[in-house]
């Protein structure tokens, strides 16, 4: 059997990348060139083809490094999916009619089966309704401005979302001094600003924080009487979820906001994207507790070889990845390759059926490989 | 649910953590940083050390120690104890006088600073007026003549520190009958001695620096003797019966001068430099003792020759034609001799010599033939070669703890039978409940056993992993060879050496189990040993294997340090423990991380590049596993890639020393005016100057960091790994980028352990999303506690672990606690302690809090240390912060990382390269100095002595006086200051 050798080591050398589709309850398992991936409309073809589902109008989505599940309609986020799959690409396909829009968006892949934060917050996602603009949901928010109706005026709270490497928070802080006013007066107290924005950062594009902004609060908590290690320490603790209230240095920016008091958010003509929609913002109060990160946690060994002391014939410790390893190759069906190679120039191509639930419980189950 | 269960509500629970929880300081074990002044009561057979930072410490039999600390964090220049009293003076470098006092305090004492005095001169005199240079208190215990700069010499009456204007020396009074052409070429200058007659207390002899000696009648006011010096005077010495005495000067000479009624202005006895006739230093001490047999000690410190010993810290000791010449390893500050304090023994006989040096305390037995050193039982040089790093472990089984002491023994042949000369005071603290073992691993290669069971941190056995290894310096190599005719007759003492031979052999990790004698001690340069205890001497062969963590990572290359080379064929260990088998990492990283399970004679070790576990049965490397991330370039080539290590290694030592002079005792006391000031100052000046602000960099950790693949902890548990109904041993090892590594093991049964190997595999991989360190791995059983230590149970120390129940783990990273559910691993409760206060964990240990109110309940708790410094009680399994101490000033980075808890909730901590700091967190384990001081009642008649009655005290102060006191008996207690009644 020619199947390319699943694993990092394998995909990463061959430049041939694994695909891995899934269209209800069905998956298809096929390899891509990396270096070429074609055009969205020839993959969307391929995948039509591949599921056999030929005149049906689907969404596709993938699931990028960090979980969440973000759509595939042009050339653009196709090639940013290929090139960011790691190291194979997941992709789910819906029907356009019974598309659940609100299955794209952060933290979608995680959400889900977070049972225990849905028992204590049962009113989370379902109790919202959605509010469906121009499909914001093809875009994911990178920042946005919430609880507007609750804060003064002079504060603004921010939210950035961090998705991995690719962009940096990038925004740096220092100790300073800000004038209160308290029962004795004017009084200089201590207080951290934002002392630089990184060209090309997240918090830069979103226009949203400055430097000289005070930092008031992280993610709920006040910083006042903390020290710069400590918020530092702080918000990188919440960089995956980080939420600012800052006192911007510039406070004209603020009679804008004054004068719309719907209260909604992603009015900053500045922001590069077009930032959250009111569902988010309703959800995550700051000082909530927010169910942001999920660990990964990988059930047997994904590359059994990387253990040579640990025989896999020892009766005792079957090595369930061998399992799996059989399992796919008595199932695997074959397509011609005449066919397979539509789009591709060179790569042995293979396919595999892979018979699950369509639920994501498979992600912590024994015996799966699951790589986000 | 948990949010609603909030923690501080439930009265039941708060009233129940004051009987389990409480904060205290309790002893510095080791030897104060930066001594500066010591000082010795006869009487009391007390010694005093001050040090630079203004700390006083008193010591006295073992478990006998006091400690103050002046206000002013300045440093101690010296101490005198007042005759006769519990009470003392110090001098320090700001001139001012404090009297320090034992006394009573509600059924217990301790010292106490009870006034402080500020001598001021007349208006307009300069402040060399009132500058202090010696301090007398005299033996009426009245009065204190403090000389000065400039040559007066100032009367105040104790403990009111009145200046008695009316009785001041000046120097036109002494001078008025001096030799006019020797006062000419020189005037008084400053008083360097002030030495009380041992017969007459109403004469006193002073000395001046440019050399002038005089006998002053107190009585009459006047001089009586003229000794015309023409040497730079250092220090005086009176011998015991009064009719001689001796003066040392700056150019390394002593001098005998006669003291007798006819003669006013007698020529010296005897003038002689010992180490002549090329220029020497100066003798800046001297003691002149009598002996039965005729022969005197002369015992002086310095004097050497300049040119070519002008370097060594020396003090000579000449017992007729036995003469030593005792060569310390750092500065001496200042030395004492033991002798008969019997007033009415016609002799001194002097039994020891105690010397502190600016390092250590050597302490050389007098009366044994070749005068031996002693091994002291407390102030131990902790820092002899840098601490590297600590472990502690409780309760030490009595068989382990005999045979350790078995082997200590045997390597303390060469110290002096002698018991502990300085033996005031009486230690009334309930023995110590446990034997507790405190290692600790040194840069030279060493591990040093302590017994940390009570208020004396003891050396019991030390441990040298030196031998495995071919190193360049040979042991043998500095075995001083000293010929009989060698002059001067240098004699090399003391422990301390700081210069580590090759830092690789530098000890990074211990872990001994105490009910098996196995050690495990893995080192700089990736080298894992373990051991075995051994009684006898013996000569075998170490197995030794190597260990490959980079595997098929190709590509790279380590830049930093080689291995050690290991020594063909059999070595030879001393008795104790010696080392069997050892595993090299490849590359030679410092190993970060060490378990060691002698139940399955399994050792597993961790570096910057992956881990590895081995079998110390079959003598065979079970598996390795690299960590790295394939971009982590620099853990690749070494933290040492650029610079050569020796030289690293030194300058590390000179930031360790530079910090801790930082981080010196000023934290502690109360911040006194000058000081608050002074900081404003700083505050003021630096807004002022409107710096470049510090900044930091906020940005997500990744994977692409670097050093993610170091691993940070490593944990062996028998639990339900793969499925709920077998439970299995597994190995756990979790990363610095936040990765948990579960591997299954298979050990074969005990009648096949030799013929099987042992298995491993991979069942799990955590990757925390949060990316912080994994600095802690446990899992708690059914009932939710703790799995015990291997052999816990079998040595029914322990109850077996509840294998019915579902296990949990908990994973503990920088910034959050996780719980999570087994086999299937989901995250079940989670406390982010970063996310909420800012503040990293550094340490986190299981710690087992007993109440103090009922001896059946105990709970288990997590004590963690973060890096502000803060101590907080986190309760088990439901990670519920329960009370939180300020420990260690957030600025004292090497205190942070020296901090080791111990299981029933103490700890230590370095508070300088040289002392732990031991602290308590519960009410139940404390461990603190309570002792007795003897004190003779002085009666209300002697007391009320009007200073015209002083002469009438003095006289009274005879030995019979002395003999006829009653003793009192006060319990005093230590350094902190609590009366925690100990039960």
């Amino acid at each position: 059997m020619n199947r390319p050798h699943r694993g990092a080591a394998g995909s990463r050398g061959l430049g041939t990348m694994e695909v891995k589709s899934k269209f209800g309850a069905e998956f298809r398992r096929f390899s891509l060139e990396r270096s070429k991936p074609g055009k969205f409309e020839e993959f969307y073809g391929l995948l039509q083809h591949v599921h056999k589902i030929p005149n049906v109008d689907v969404l596709v989505g993938y699931t990028d490094i960090h979980g969440d599940l973000l759509p595939i309609n042009n050339d653009d986020n196709y090639h940013k999916a290929v090139s960011t799959a790691n190291p194979l690409l997941r992709i789910f396909i819906q029907r356009k009619e019974d598309a659940d829009y609100s299955a794209f968006g952060t933290d979608t892949m995680t959400r889900k089966k977070n049972v225990l934060s849905n028992v204590l917050r049962p009113d989370n996602h379902k109790k919202k309704p959605h509010i469906v603009i121009s499909m914001p949901q093809d875009f994911r928010p990178v920042s946005s401005i919430i609880d507007v109706d609750i804060l003064p005026e002079t504060h603004r709270r921010v939210r950035l979302y961090k998705y991995g490497t690719d962009k940096p928070l990038g925004f740096y802080i220092r100790d300073g001094s800000s004038v209160r006013v308290t029962p004795h007066g004017l009084e200089k107290v201590p207080g951290i600003f934002i002392s630089r924005l990184v060209p090309g950062g997240l918090a830069q594009s979103t226009g949203l924080l400055a430097v000289n902004d005070e930092v008031l609060e992280v993610n709920g908590i006040e910083v006042s009487g903390k020290s710069l290690d400590q918020v530092t320490d702080m918000m990188i603790a919440n960089s995956r979820n980080l939420i600012i209230t800052v006192r911007p240095a510039n406070q004209r920016n603020n009679i804008v906001r004054n004068s719309r008091t719907s209260g909604s958010s992603g009015q900053s003509t500045e922001s590069s994207l077009p930032s959250s929609t009111p569902n988010i913002l309703a959800n995550l109060l700051p000082g909530e507790e927010e169910s942001d990160e999920e660990d990964i946690i990988i059930e047997g060994s994904g590359e059994p070889q990387q253990i040579p002391k640990a025989a896999p014939t020892s009766e005792s410790l079957e090595s369930l990845t061998q399992i799996e390893l059989l399992h796919e190759s008595t199932q695997n069906g074959f397509l011609p390759s005449s066919e397979m190679n539509l789009n591709h120039s060179a790569g042995s191509i293979s396919m595999e059926y892979e018979v699950q639930g369509p639920d994501h419980k498979s992600l912590e189950e024994d015996g799966t490989i699951i790589t986000l | 649910m948990r949010r609603f269960l909030r923690p501080g509500h439930d009265p039941v629970r708060e009233r129940l953590k004051r009987d389990l929880f409480q904060f205290n300081k309790t002893v510095e074990h080791g030897f104060p940083h930066q001594p500066s002044a010591l000082g010795y009561s006869p009487f009391l057979r007390l010694m005093a050390i001050g040090t630079r930072s203004g700390a006083i410490k008193l010591y006295g039999a073992p478990g006998v120690e006091f400690m103050g600390l002046h206000e002013e964090n300045n440093t101690v220049m010296q101490i005198h104890f007042i005759p006769d009293q519990c009470q003392l003076v110090t001098l320090l470098d700001d001139n001012s006088l404090h009297l320090w006092s034992l006394k009573q305090h509600s059924g217990a004492s301790e010292l106490r600073e009870e006034y402080r005095f500020t001598l001021k001169g007349p208006p307009g005199s300069p402040p060399s007026a009132t500058q202090i240079t010696a301090v007398l208190p005299h033996s009426s215990r009245e009065v204190l003549y403090l000389g000065t700069e400039s040559g007066n010499i100032f009367v105040v009456e104790l403990p009111s520190f009145r200046v008695l204007e009316d009785r001041t020396i000046t120097s036109e009074a002494v001078l008025q009958r001096v030799p006019e052409d020797y006062c000419n070429r020189r005037s008084c200058e400053l008083v360097e001695a002030l030495r009380e007659h041992p017969k007459n207390p109403d004469q006193i002899l002073i000395g001046y620096s440019r050399g002038l000696i005089v006998l002053w009648d107190l009585q009459n006011n006047k001089v009586t003797h003229h000794f015309l010096g023409s040497q730079q005077l250092e220090n005086l010495y009176w011998q015991r019966d009064g009719s001689k005495f001796i003066s040392c000067h700056y150019d390394g000479s002593y001098t005998q001068w006669p003291v007798s009624g006819d003669n006013r202005q007698p020529e010296p006895l005897e003038n002689l430099v010992p180490y002549g006739p090329f220029p020497c230093k100066a003798i800046s001490k001297i003691y002149w003792q009598t002996t039965k047999n005729g022969l005197p000690y002369i015992i002086f410190q310095g004097g050497m020759p300049r040119a070519s010993y002008g370097d060594r810290h020396s003090i000579s000791v000449v017992h007729g034609s036995q003469q030593t010449a005792f060569d310390f390893t750092s500065r001496v500050i200042d030395f004492f001799i033991i002798f008969s304090s019997e007033p009415t023994a016609e002799f001194d006989d002097p039994s020891a010599m105690v010397v502190l040096a600016e390092e250590e305390l050597v302490v050389i037995d007098l009366k044994s033939a070749g005068w031996p050193a002693v091994h002291p039982p407390y102030l131990a040089s902790l820092h002899c070669s840098a601490i590297t790093c600590s472990h502690h472990v409780s309760n030490i089984p009595l068989k382990l703890w005999e045979r350790i002491i078995g082997a200590g023994s045997k390597q303390n042949i060469h110290y002096s039978n002698m018991p502990w000369p300085i033996d005031g005071g009486t230690n009334i603290a309930p023995d110590p409940p446990q034997r507790d073992l405190l290692l600790t691993g040194h840069e030279d290669g060493t591990v040093r056993f302590w017994d940390a069971s009570g208020v004396c941190l003891h050396l019991l056995y030390k441990l040298s992993t030196v031998r495995v290894f071919l190193t360049d310096a040979d042991p043998n190599d500095n075995m001083n060879t000293l010929g009989e005719d060698e002059w001067p007759p240098l004699r090399k003492v003391g422990t301390f050496d700081p210069y580590s031979d090759d830092p690789r052999l530098g000890i990074q990790k211990i872990y001994l189990c105490k009910y098996s004698g196995y050690l495990a001690v893995a080192g700089t340069a990736g080298q894992v040993l373990v051991m075995e205890l051994n009684d006898e001497e013996a000569e075998h062969v170490v197995d030794h294997a190597e260990a490959d963590l980079l595997q098929d990572q190709e590509g790279y290359r380590w830049k930093g340090h080689e291995k050690l080379k290991t020594r063909d064929g059999p070595v030879r260990f001393e008795a104790g423990f010696q080392p069997f088998v050892l595993v090299q990492c490849q590359p030679p990283a410092v190993v970060t991380s060490l378990a060691l399970h002698s139940e399955w004679k399994l050792v597993a070790f961790g570096t910057s590049h992956g881990f590895g576990l081995f079998d110390h049965q079959q003598k065979r490397l079970v598996f390795v596993k690299c960590t790295l991330h394939p971009s982590d370039q620099l853990a690749l080539e070494g933290p040492l890639s650029r610079v050569k290590s020796l030289k690293k290694s030194l300058r590390q030592s000179f930031r360790r020393i530079r910090r801790s002079r930082v981080s010196s005792r000023k934290r502690r006391g109360g911040s006194g005016n000058v000081q608050e000031a002074n900081a404003k100052f700083d505050q003021d000046t630096l807004q002022e100057m409107e710096l470049a602000p510090v900044q930091r960099k906020i940005e997500a950790r990744s994977a692409e960091d670097s050093f993610t693949g170091f691993v940070r902890t490593l944990y062996f548990a028998d639990t339900f790994l793969r499925d709920s109904s077998r439970h299995c041993p597994s190995l756990w090892a979790g990363t610095n980028g936040g990765t948990v590594y579960a591997f299954c093991l298979r050990v074969p049964p005990a009648e096949r352990r030799m013929d099987e190997p042992v298995r491993a595999e991979q069942a799990k991989e955590i990757q925390l999303m949060h990316r912080a360190p994994v600095v802690g791995i446990l899992v708690l059983d059914g009932r939710s506690t703790p799995l015990p230590e291997p052999l816990e149970v079998a040595h029914d120390l322990s109850k077996s672990p509840d294998m019915q129940g579902s296990h949990q783990l908990l994973v503990v990273s920088e910034e959050q606690f996780k719980v999570f559910t087994l086999p299937k691993v989901s995250s079940k409760l989670k406390l982010k302690l970063t996310a909420l206060e800012g503040c990293r964990v550094r340490k986190a240990t299981v710690a087992n809090f007993g109440s103090c109110k009922t001896d059946d309940y105990s709970e288990n708790d997590l004590a963690v240390l973060t890096n502000l410094g803060d101590i907080q009680i986190i309760s088990l399994p439901f990670l519920k912060l329960q009370i939180r101490y300020p420990c260690i000033r957030k600025e004292d980075v090497s205190g942070i990382a020296s901090c080791v808890f111990t299981k029933y909730g103490q700890g230590f901590y370095l508070i300088s390269p040289s002392e732990f700091e031991r602290f308590s967190l519960s009410t139940k384990w404390l461990v603190e100095p309570r002792c007795i001081v003897d004190v003779p009642e002085v009666t209300s008649n002697n007391h009320v002595h009007s200073k015209s009655g002083m002469e009438n005290a003095a006289r009274k102060s005879s030995p019979s006086y002395i003999l006829a006191q009653q003793t009192i008996q006060l319990a005093c207690t230590g350094a902190s200051g609590s009366c925690q009644e100990h039960t």
